[in-house]
C-alpha cells in the first residue's frame, strides 16, 4: 500500500497568555494571599506557557466568603435575569470558541479537533441549556419545595477542563447557588479565560470564584466550614476522601469519580462502525477520560477478526502534535500521568498479557504515549481492574449474553458501558442489566447537557446535568 | 398522650422472631430483648439481631432483588396494595399493638394506622409512574435516541423511626419497595411490636421471600456493620443520632453506598413530601441509554 504522507495543518490562531495570572475572587483578578505561583506548561512541547496563582488556605477563605456574600443577593435575582446572563456567558463562549480551544489545547495536550469540536461547543451548550432552567426549576420538582444549597465548592479535573468548568458552574448558577471552583492544578488557563467571560457578562461579583493551585487549596475548599455543597469530579480515591471529609458535616455532595467501563461486542454488530466505537471510547482524549470503554469484550467467534480489525485501524491513527488540525492523538497531560500510564503498561506486559503498540514515530519532545492494546488478558490482571485513565485497552472474550453481563459487571466501578449488536431487543436488554449510569448503544462517549452523566458505585453519585442533573443543586424538600 | 391505664396482659409470654429470606429465625447469637410496658412489666421479649443476621438478611435481599426489580411495575404495585389491604383487615390487631406499651391512646393509634393505609396506597401507586415522572426522553442535539430512566439501586437497609412504629416503617420502606429496591428493615425502639409482627403480614402477602427481610433489636448496634457492608447499596435512615448518621456516611465514604438521612424531626403525617416521587429518587440510580437514530 503507498504510504501517503499528510501534510502538517497546524491551528495557527494566536492566543495572547498573561504571563501571570492570579486568582478571580469577588469579580477581580488579585494576587495571592500565599506569594506563590506556579507554572503551567503546554505537556506537547514541555514550555511554559505562564504561571498561575497557588491558593493558600487564607485564598480559599477569602474566595469562600465572597461567594457567601454574593448568595442572597444572587438568589434574590429575578430568576429570568440570572437566566440572561447565563445565556450571555454561553454566548460568549461561542464568540471565543476558537481562543478557548487553542488555549485548551496548549495547556491540555489534547487535539485541537477536539477541543474545537467538543470540549468547546459543549462547554457552552451546558451554560445555554442550564440558562433556561433558571426560571423553570419549579416545574422540574412539582409539588416540592425547591430552594438553593448555597455555597458550592467544586474541583475539577484537567481532562477536561473548560467542559468541568461548565458542567460544574451552569447548573449550580442556574439553581441560584454561588460558586468557589479549584481548576486542576495542570490546567489552570481555560477557567480563568472563563472569568473574564464572567467579566464581560457582567456576572454579580462574588457568584463564580476561582482559586487555582494544587492539593492544598483542594484540600482546604473540600473542608472549609462554610460550604453548603461539595462537588468533585476526578479519581475514585480522592472522591473517598473528600467524601470522609465531609461526613457527618450536613454538607450536600456529589461525586463524579473513575471508571473501568466495559465494551461489549456481539457477532451480530456492524463490524466497522463497532471498529470505529472502540477507537472513540478509549482513543478519544488520549484515553484520559473516565468514561473510556477500557475493558472490552468481545463475543469469541469474531475475536480474532475484530482484533486485527482493531490493530490495522490502530496503526491509521495520527499522534503527534495536538496543534495539528489532523491529529487523532494528542499529548498525556503531564508527566506523572505518562509515568502513570507507562507503569500499567509495563504491568500488563509483566502479568501475562501480550501488548500491541502504535508502531509511527513520536515527537522527540512532550509527554506522549503510543496507543496500545493488550489481548490475552485475564479479569484478574491489574490492567483489567484499575483505571489507568490513558490510551490502554484490555482485550477479553465472551460467548453468551449472561457472561458478557456478569463479566461486565464484575468491578466496583459502574460510570459507563458500550454494547454493539444490531438486533434491537438485544441491545435493549443488555442496556437494562448492565450497571452502568450511561449506557452506549451502538455508538460511544457521547454527551449532551440534557442527557444526564454520572455513576453507579464506586464511580459516584448523583448526576450531571438534564432535570435529574439539578437536584444536585437544590434542596428538594429540604434535602 | 401517654395512657395511664395499663392493658390487660397478653395470655402468653413470647419472644418474637425475626424475619429473613421469608422465614422466620431467632437470632443466631440468641440474643433476645425485654419488650416493657411504661409501667416496667415485661411485655414480651424480641430477638436482638446481631451482626450475622444482617449478614444473612443482605444475602437474601440481594438473591431476590432482581426478580423483584424485574417483576413488571403493575406487579410490585399490586403486591404493595395487597399490603395496604392486610393493614387494614388487621386494623384493630395493630392498634393494639401500637397501644401495647401504654405511650400511645387509641386515637392516636386508630390516626397511625389510617395514615400508614394511606401510605401503602400511595407507595403502591407510584409504583408504575415513577419511571414516568423521574425519567424521560432526553432532547439531545444529534441524531440518537437518548432516554433516562429510574433504576433499583439494589439493597436498600431503611432504618425505622422509633415514633411511630407502624407509620414510620413504612415511610422507610415503601419508597425503596415501589422502585424495585430489596429492603433490610431495621427497628428498634420502645415498641418493636409492629415491626416484630408485621413479618407475619408480609409473609402471606405477595413479596417473593426476601423482598423484605426485618431485624428488631438496637440498631445502633447494627450501623458500623451494614456502613461498611458492601453489598448494601444505599440506606436510608430515619431518626437516627447525629453520631450514628455521620457513621453512616463515613462506612459510604469507602464503598459509595447512598446514604438518606431523614430529619429526625420529620412529621411523618406530611403525606406531600413523604408520598413524594423525589423521596423515592433518592432511592433509584438514573441510567441514560444512547441510541442512533438513522436509515
Amino acid at each position: 500500500m503507498a504510504d501517503f504522507e499528510y501534510a502538517p495543518a497546524p491551528e495557527t490562531v494566536p492566543v495572547e497568555i498573561a504571563p501571570r495570572n492570579g486568582l478571580f475572587i469577588g469579580g477581580q483578578f488579585v494576587a495571592p494571599k500565599s506569594s506563590k505561583y506556579r507554572p503551567t506548561s503546554n505537556p506537547a512541547t514541555e514550555t511554559v506557557l505562564a504561571e498561575v496563582a497557588e491558593a493558600n488556605a487564607k485564598d480559599v477563605d477569602l474566595a469562600v466568603a465572597s461567594a457567601r456574600k454574593a448568595l442572597k443577593p444572587w438568589a434574590k435575582l429575578k430568576a429570568s435575569e440570572r437566566a440572561k446572563l447565563l445565556f450571555r456567558v454561553a454566548r460568549r463562549i461561542q464568540e471565543r470558541a476558537r481562543e478557548l480551544a487553542v488555549l485548551e489545547t496548549l495547556d491540555c495536550g489534547k487535539p485541537i479537533k477536539e477541543s474545537r469540536d467538543d470540549d468547546v461547543p459543549l462547554a457552552a451548550h451546558h451554560f445555554f441549556h442550564h440558562a433556561g432552567w433558571c426560571d423553570k426549576l419549579a416545574y422540574a420538582f412539582p409539588g416540592a419545595k425547591i430552594e438553593p444549597v448555597g455555597v458550592c465548592g467544586q474541583v475539577i479535573p484537567w481532562n477536561f477542563p473548560l467542559l468541568m468548568a461548565a458542567w460544574k458552574i451552569a447548573p449550580a448558577l442556574a439553581c441560584g447557588n454561588t460558586v468557589v471552583l479549584k481548576p486542576a492544578e495542570t490546567t489552570p488557563l481555560t477557567a480563568l479565560r472563563l472569568a473574564e467571560i464572567f467579566q464581560e457578562c457582567e456576572l454579580p461579583a462574588g457568584v463564580v470564584n476561582i482559586v487555582t493551585g494544587g492539593p492544598e487549596a483542594g484540600k482546604a475548599l473540600v473542608a472549609h466550614k462554610s460550604l453548603d455543597k461539595v462537588a468533585f469530579t476526578g479519581s475514585t480515591e480522592v472522591g473517598k476522601a473528600i467524601a470522609t471529609t465531609v461526613a457527618g458535616t450536613g454538607r450536600k455532595l456529589t461525586l463524579e469519580l473513575g471508571g473501568k467501563s466495559p465494551h461489549i461486542i456481539f457477532a451480530d454488530a456492524a463490524i466497522d462502525q463497532a471498529v470505529e466505537g472502540v477507537v472513540s471510547g478509549i482513543w478519544f482524549n488520549q484515553g484520559e477520560v473516565c468514561c473510556a470503554g477500557s475493558r472490552l469484550f468481545v463475543e469469541e467467534r469474531i475475536l480474532d477478526t475484530f482484533i486485527s480489525r482493531l490493530k490495522a485501524r490502530m496503526q491509521t491513527l495520527r499522534v503527534g502534535d495536538p496543534m495539528d488540525k489532523n491529529t487523532d492523538v494528542g499529548a498525556i497531560n503531564s508527566k506523572e500521568q505518562l509515568d502513570r500510564i507507562q507503569h500499567y503498561i509495563r504491568l500488563g506486559t509483566a502479568e501475562g498479557a501480550t501488548p500491541y503498540e502504535y508502531a509511527g514515530t513520536l515527537p522527540s519532545k512532550g509527554y506522549f504515549c503510543r496507543p496500545c492494546l493488550f489481548t490475552d488478558v485475564q479479569p484478574s490482571h491489574t490492567i483489567a481492574r484499575e483505571e489507568i485513565f490513558g490510551p490502554v485497552l484490555s482485550v477479553m472474550s465472551f460467548r453468551t449474553p449472561d457472561e458478557a453481563v456478569a463479566r461486565a459487571n464484575n468491578t466496583n466501578y459502574g460510570l459507563s458501558a458500550g454494547v454493539w449488536t444490531e438486533k434491537g431487543a438485544k441491545a435493549l436488554e443488555m442496556a437494562a442489566r448492565l450497571k452502568a449510569g450511561v449506557v452506549w448503544l451502538n455508538t460511544f462517549n457521547r454527551f449532551d447537557p440534557s442527557a444526564p452523566f454520572g455513576g453507579f458505585r464506586e464511580s459516584g453519585f448523583g448526576r450531571e446535568g438534564g432535570r435529574q442533573g439539578l437536584r444536585a443543586y437544590l434542596k428538594v424538600d429540604g434535602r | 398522650m401517654r395512657r395511664k391505664a395499663t392493658p390487660a396482659p397478653p395470655s402468653i409470654i413470647k419472644t418474637y422472631k425475626l424475619f429473613i429470606g421469608g422465614a422466620f429465625p431467632r437470632s443466631e447469637s440468641g440474643r433476645s430483648l425485654p419488650v416493657k410496658h411504661v409501667s416496667g412489666r415485661v411485655l414480651a421479649h424480641v430477638s436482638h439481631a446481631s451482626r450475622k443476621d444482617l449478614r444473612d438478611a443482605v444475602e437474601s435481599a440481594l438473591a431476590v432483588q432482581r426478580k423483584w426489580a424485574s417483576a413488571t411495575a403493575y406487579n410490585r404495585g399490586q403486591v404493595l396494595y395487597r399490603l395496604a389491604e392486610m393493614i387494614q383487615a388487621r386494623e384493630a390487631e395493630c392498634i393494639s399493638l401500637l397501644c401495647a406499651t401504654g405511650e400511645v391512646s387509641r386515637a392516636d393509634a386508630r390516626k397511625e394506622v389510617a395514615l400508614s393505609i394511606d401510605r401503602c396506597v400511595a407507595w403502591a401507586g407510584w409504583a408504575d409512574k415513577i419511571e414516568t415522572v423521574l425519567g424521560g426522553k432526553q432532547p439531545v442535539a444529534g441524531p440518537y435516541v437518548v432516554y433516562s430512566t429510574p433504576e433499583a439501586i439494589g439493597v436498600v437497609v431503611a432504618i425505622a423511626p422509633e415514633k411511630s412504629p407502624l407509620l414510620g416503617l413504612l415511610t422507610v420502606m415503601l419508597p425503596a419497595l415501589a422502585v424495585g429496591n430489596a429492603v433490610v428493615l431495621c427497628a428498634g425502639g420502645r415498641n418493636p411490636f409492629i415491626a416484630a409482627t408485621i413479618g407475619e403480614a408480609l409473609a402471606t402477602s405477595d413479596f417473593p421471600a426476601g423482598v423484605v427481610n426485618v431485624l428488631t433489636g438496637r440498631v445502633g448496634e447494627l450501623i458500623p456493620v451494614l456502613a461498611s457492608h458492601r453489598d448494601i447499596h444505599a440506606c436510608i435512615a430515619a431518626g437516627v443520632s447525629a453520631a450514628d448518621a455521620r457513621a453512616l456516611e463515613l462506612g459510604a465514604a469507602e464503598n459509595m453506598k447512598r446514604v438518606t438521612i431523614l430529619d429526625r424531626n420529620m412529621d411523618l403525617a406530611d403525606n406531600a413530601a413523604l408520598h413524594s416521587p423525589f423521596l423515592a429518587e433518592r432511592l433509584v440510580e438514573i441510567k441514560t441509554v444512547w441510541h442512533p437514530s438513522a436509515i
